[in-house]
């Protein structure tokens, strides 16, 4: 009886001890987390203000400098990427739903899942070989072309499984009515799937905002207001990383400043993404 | 919810659903469409190969000057022109080891907590967040980790750490507050989402069943998590660890602002070191001579090829244990 209880209170007792210490690796990595936001957010604050947005960058030494170039060309190069990224992957996507069976289709997927993990930056030094070094000249789209690339896995797996959602007896109903096989998907199966199609979109373009290695040596950056596409051009991400290694304590003020943008950015998509999703459960 | 968009009567073999009898305008429209779904995925499949090709030629002059050398020279030396990648793999190796250890031991932790023991009151809001930031871009993880994390580690926990451990080779030798420890430890706090969240969901999967029977025999719940509950989801979370290792592995700017960029192999984690994609970053745009240029593009091809590896076998993992379990991936 007495061993009986004795074990029993320590069987208890180490059942405790692993609520606390999963529940405290919890608190550790959610704390970590809102320490490095609540961290962004201060140093950020201090450093937005109307100049920081709407001025280009100045030298050291001469106040109101601002990133607004930056913001510029990382919507122009992004709504670039989307234009490629958006139209190749929602076909590929639709190709796999419909006609996904056998080995092909499953290399295909397999390859998405694989270029999914591929490092941003050989994607970057992909880019390069290709749009770069042949015009032996930086460019804004040789930069979209490396977003389109990131966002392809993201497109196609959401895109598809969007589709494979859509109840088969919707479509066949639409055959039965009389559509041909492209009408019955373009006009009933995609407007059906858009609300995921919708979030796969956002969330593909939230992964692309932040990113920065491949822009290095594809949009290089600028000092100058740059509208085409076929010119080196000045990227907010690449505006932070290269302030933050600067020397100088301005540049740090502005990099802080351009984080706390960037992550609004990111964090608007991601929440807009999710709202996009919830409003279709709720409905359906 | 998902259902097959074929069901398998009516068009499992081709794929068509049309009747027959369509006008030739119609058919010629279905043809055009069903081209242009197939051209999309060509063009996909053109682009991963055209990766692997272009990595292959533009490294072609390094792969025939040094031969399977370069992984094994440590020289990095751009004025004479000898290149070999062992300090970036080095550096890459040591830096994600670090980082999948910690994230690993601390984002399985709590997912089990989240998933297990947790009231939803409390386990919603948490999960949330760790998935959002799961999207906070490596650019801001670098920013924080140079400004906070390094002063941190250099003032603080190393001389703690050199202090009291310092019988140690790997806690030895000058503190710069940047260098291998600092870039591990950020990119364990930028994996860790992955792995916490993946697990959580994994561990939410395992059938209610077996919970059911390890508590009815008389486990406890904490019982029941570890030898039951983990045991079950063992596979699949071995494979988040695995694809969370990946990004480790790739991961370029957040760690080129915090590992100090030195191409050298020490013993020390308080070193400075190099990775194979931060000198890509840092030295690319730099690069005078055609070998040089070479050489770093065939540093991302080896970085392309581990990462092809370690996802592949990642995906693998995962695919078998849903596999198992009778679910579509």
């Amino acid at each position: 009886m007495i061993a009986g209880a004795r074990l029993a209170g320590s069987r208890r007792a180490s059942g405790v001890a692993g609520v606390v210490l999963t529940g405290f690796c919890s608190a550790l990595a959610a704390g970590l987390l809102i320490m490095l936001l609540g961290y962004v957010t201060v140093q950020g604050f201090g450093a937005l203000n109307p100049a920081f947005i709407t001025h280009l960058p100045h030298p050291v030494g001469i106040p109101d400098g601002g990133i607004a170039n930056g913001i510029v060309g990382t919507i122009i190069i992004v709504g670039i990427a989307v234009l490629i990224a958006v139209p190749v992957g929602v076909l590929t996507g639709l190709y796999l739903a419909i006609y996904g069976r056998g080995i092909a289709a499953e290399l295909v997927r397999f390859m998405a899942e694989v270029l999914s993990g591929v490092p941003s930056i050989a994607i970057g030094l992909f880019a390069y070989t290709v749009f770069v070094k042949p015009f032996a000249h930086f460019s804004a789209f040789s930069a979209s072309f490396a977003f389109a690339v990131l966002m392809l896995p993201l497109m196609i797996r959401t895109s598809e499984e969007a589709i494979r959602g859509v109840p088969t007896a919707i479509r066949e109903g639409a055959l039965a009515l009389g559509l041909p096989d492209y009408g019955g998907v373009l006009h009933v199966v995609l407007p059906a799937a858009r609300p995921l199609i919708v979030t796969g979109v956002l969330l593909a373009i939230a992964r692309v905002t932040g990113e920065t290695a491949p822009l290095l040596f594809t949009a290089f950056g600028s000092q100058f207001w740059e509208l085409n596409p076929a010119n080196p051009m000045a990227v907010l991400a690449l505006q932070i990383f290269t302030y933050a290694i600067s020397p100088y304590d301005e540049w740090h003020r502005q990099a802080w400043g351009g984080a706390l943008l960037l992550i609004l950015a990111v964090l608007v998509l991601n929440i807009g993404a999710r709202m996009a999703l919830s409003g279709r459960t709720k409905k359906s | 919810m998902s259902i097959e968009l074929d069901s398998p009567r009516t068009a499992a073999r081709t794929g068509r659903l049309a009747p027959r009898g369509l006008t030739s305008r119609q058919a010629i429209a279905d043809r055009t469409f069903r081209a242009a779904l197939v051209g999309a995925t060509l063009l996909f499949v053109a682009i991963i190969v055209g990766l692997f090709v272009e990595l292959v030629r533009g490294s072609w002059e390094s792969i025939v000057a040094f031969g399977p050398a370069f992984l094994w020279s440590s020289e990095w030396n751009p004025v004479t022109n000898h290149f070999g990648a062992l300090p970036f793999i080095f550096g890459t190796v040591v830096s994600s080891a670090i980082a999948i250890v910690v994230a690993g031991v601390v984002g399985i932790a709590a997912a089990v907590f989240l998933a297990e023991f947790a009231p939803p009151r409390i386990a919603r809001p948490i999960s949330f967040f760790i998935e959002l930031l799961a999207a906070v871009p490596s650019v801001v993880f670098g920013l924080w980790g140079l400004f906070v994390l390094a002063p941190f580690l250099g003032s603080i926990v190393d001389p703690f750490l050199q202090r009291y451990f310092g019988f140690l080779p790997i806690f030895q030798g000058t503190i710069y507050g940047i260098g291998l420890l600092a870039a591990g430890l950020l990119l364990a706090l930028m994996i860790v989402p992955t792995v916490a969240a993946i697990a959580r969901d994994l561990i939410v999967a395992v059938p209610n069943e077996l919970r059911e029977a390890s508590m009815s025999l008389g486990a406890t719940r904490w019982e029941t998590a570890t030898r039951v509950v983990l045991p079950a989801a063992r596979a699949g979370i071995v494979g988040a660890c695995v694809l969370a290792l990946g990004r480790a592995l790739g991961e370029t700017i957040a760690v080129t602002m915090v590992i100090g960029n030195r191409p050298a192999i020490s013993g020390s984690l308080f070193a400075p070191a190099y990775t194979l994609s931060s000198v890509i970053a840092n030295e690319f745009t730099e690069a005078t001579s055609s070998i040089y240029l070479s050489a770093l593009l065939e540093l991302g091809l080896i970085l392309f090829l581990i990462s092809i590896v370690v996802n592949g076998a990642a995906r693998v993992m995962m695919w078998s244990m849903l596999k198992a379990q009778g679910r579509r991936p």
